[in-house]
């Protein structure tokens, strides 16, 4: 069985009493530890394929089943349960708390667990090491590049050992060298800690990172 | 207690507005302690009075004078257990502004009468042995720094002259609503410095029974109907209420200037919470996408808003405690008056529930906010 398994996957935003459809039919099998990049122009419903992947927005129709959980039945309260520990999200724009330091950003899906303060703060320094920015933990994002704060993001989203990553245009806001840098960084996730990531990108040389390329069209998965 | 760094985090993110949101909230609650220990002292002294003491005054009014006679004939009455008498005396110490009550007092009946007035026995026995002598309250002691043994000069305006006191006693009131700023002494020297020409302004009249008084009362009343000093006679506590009451305007003012005043300050602190919260829509939709649950969320936001208010709210009292303490001309004209535990507490309370109302609106808001909108617009 399929780690993540979608069919017949529809949703559709409505406009007064206008229909927009955003995605049509789509069905798509990724295996535990693949590498995947979803590929498609603006508005082609790639970032709402990933909402609904990790259980922030609802299918009109279709099913979503994730490690065998299916995602579209869960409640509001199950679903927040289930993504503190099972979804890493890695955002564009990073989005990280202005407020918190790096090591406090990485720490806070630890805040949902019953860990105590000595093995947060254990886990923490440990993808603090993985991300390579164990000498960052106190500063402040604004007080980190575009890349280190990516990295801080990648850090908050695999300090809870999740079991799949999901990442909406993660190197969207880059330079070339720093979008290198955590494509790597995504690539030694997947092959050394084996994590499934599905990863949406408008950048072809970024796709060709992963393992499958699928290519998201006004709604409809072509490839 | 695991989230407590992100609140503390959030109430630093703009420090500048937090102090000014918790010092607005400071500047309502300084006013409330202020306001609402004017009012619980006005309501103290107006319960200050005994219900078993009556005070006879002239029926035409306090000002006017009752003749010596009536002491014989009040004493008669069945049930009165003692009388005494007393006039007010009116001087100016040094300067108008330096104002307090000063009292001419029949003092073996009038010291008999009040055991409520605590004073050293040997000072008690030195006051009632010296002609001049004065018997001065502790808090007015303190405020002119006067020492016992001390001649004070107060210049007569309804008695005309330089009066000499020596201050021979001083008093603690039991009751701090009774005062302890006053300023008693012998009804002789004025008798006889006025070369006899002065009665007494009302007379103190200690009953054998409480139950007897509005019975009694309306008895020397009577008695007094037809001569030429009719009385008008009520037990003292509605006597002392009775100078409560013309407060009585005053009390309304301060209580709508001041409610005004507090709901204006607090829809202000308010509305900064929720201009706040809404700047925080995108760090709300990431915490959630991170898995944070809505009630989490709605604390942690409501308890930002509990804390400013709790601390603005326990700085402005502590600030009127402070205040009123310190601030002594007061006590003239309202004796005992300090901002008692009970509004302590009571704004402590008020603190936290304002705190959840004005927290209540960014927390719901917090909530219920849909996630893939939030992010839509980061």
């Amino acid at each position: 069985m399929p780690f993540v398994e979608i069919k017949d996957l529809a949703m559709a935003y409505y406009r007064d009493s206008q229909k927009i459809a955003v995605l049509e039919g789509v069905d798509l099998e990724v295996e535990e530890g693949q590498f995947v990049a979803l590929m498609g122009p603006s508005g082609s419903g790639k970032t709402t394929l990933l909402n609904i992947l990790a259980g922030l927005d609802k299918a009109e129709s279709g099913s979503v089943i994730v490690d065998g959980q299916n995602v579209g039945a869960m409640s509001h309260k199950q679903l927040a349960a289930w993504r503190s520990r099972h979804i890493g999200f890695v955002f564009q724009f990073y989005n990280l708390l202005p407020v918190l330091t790096a090591f406090q950003n990485i720490e806070l899906p630890l805040l949902l667990t019953h860990l105590s303060k000595q093995e947060r703060r254990d886990h923490v320094r440990t993808v603090l090491d993985i991300v390579g920015l164990a000498d960052r933990a106190d500063h402040y994002p604004g007080q980190l590049s575009g890349g280190q704060q990516q990295r801080v993001g990648i850090a908050r989203a695999i300090v809870s050992d999740p079991s799949i990553i999901l990442g909406d245009e993660p190197t969207g806001d880059l330079d070339a060298a720093s979008a290198d840098e955590i494509l790597t960084l995504l690539q030694r996730l997947n092959q050394e800690y084996h994590k499934t990531i599905i990863m949406v990108t408008h950048d072809a040389k970024a796709a060709e990172r992963a393992d499958v390329i699928v290519h998201l069209d006004k709604g409809v998965l072509t490839a | 207690m695991k989230f407590a760094r992100l609140v503390l985090a959030n109430l630093g993110r703009s420090k500048r507005r937090t102090i000014l949101t918790a010092l607005s909230v400071t500047v309502a609650f300084f006013l409330f302690a202020s306001l609402r220990s004017i009012l619980t002292t006005l309501d103290a002294n107006a319960e200050v009075g005994s219900e078993a003491r009556l005070i006879a005054s002239s029926a035409t009014g306090i000002t006017f004078p009752l003749p010596q006679a009536h002491i014989n004939r009040i004493q008669a009455v069945e049930g009165v257990k003692s009388v005494s008498w007393s006039n007010w005396f009116g001087g100016v110490y040094i300067d108008q502004r330096n104002f307090f009550a000063q009292f001419a007092i029949d003092s073996d009946s009038y010291l008999a009468m009040y055991p409520e007035l605590l004073i050293p026995e040997d000072q008690r026995r030195a006051y009632l042995g010296e002609r001049t002598a004065a018997l001065v309250g502790a808090g007015l002691m303190e405020r002119f720094g006067w020492r016992l043994g001390q001649t004070v000069t107060l210049q007569g305006t309804i008695f005309p002259g330089d009066w000499e006191f020596t201050i021979r006693g001083v008093y603690t009131p039991e009751n701090p609503s009774f005062g302890d700023e006053s300023f008693y002494f012998h009804y002789d020297y004025l008798f006889e410095r006025t070369n006899r020409q002065v009665t007494p302004g009302w007379f103190t009249i200690q009953l054998d029974a409480p139950d007897q008084a509005a019975a009694i009362g309306s008895r020397l009343d009577a008695l007094f109907e037809n001569s030429s000093a009719p009385t008008k006679t009520e037990t003292e506590r509605s006597f002392q209420a009775g100078f409560v009451t013309m407060w009585g305007n005053v009390s309304l003012l301060v209580r709508a200037i001041g409610t005004a005043v507090f709901f204006a300050i607090l829809f202000v602190a308010a509305n900064t919470m929720m201009m706040a919260a809404r700047e925080r829509v995108g760090e709300v939709a990431v915490l959630k996408t991170l898995g944070f649950q809505n009630g989490t969320l709605f604390g942690i936001v409501m308890t930002e808003a509990i804390i400013i208010c709790v601390v603005g709210g326990v700085i402005g009292i502590g600030l009127a405690v402070m205040s009123m303490s310190s601030f002594r001309a007061i006590q003239s004209f309202l004796p005992g008056f300090s901002v008692t535990p009970g509004t302590v507490w009571l704004g402590i309370g008020i603190a936290v529930v304002l705190g959840a109302i004005t927290g209540i609106v960014p927390a719901l808001q917090a909530s219920r906010l849909s996630v893939v909108e939030a992010l839509r617009r980061v």
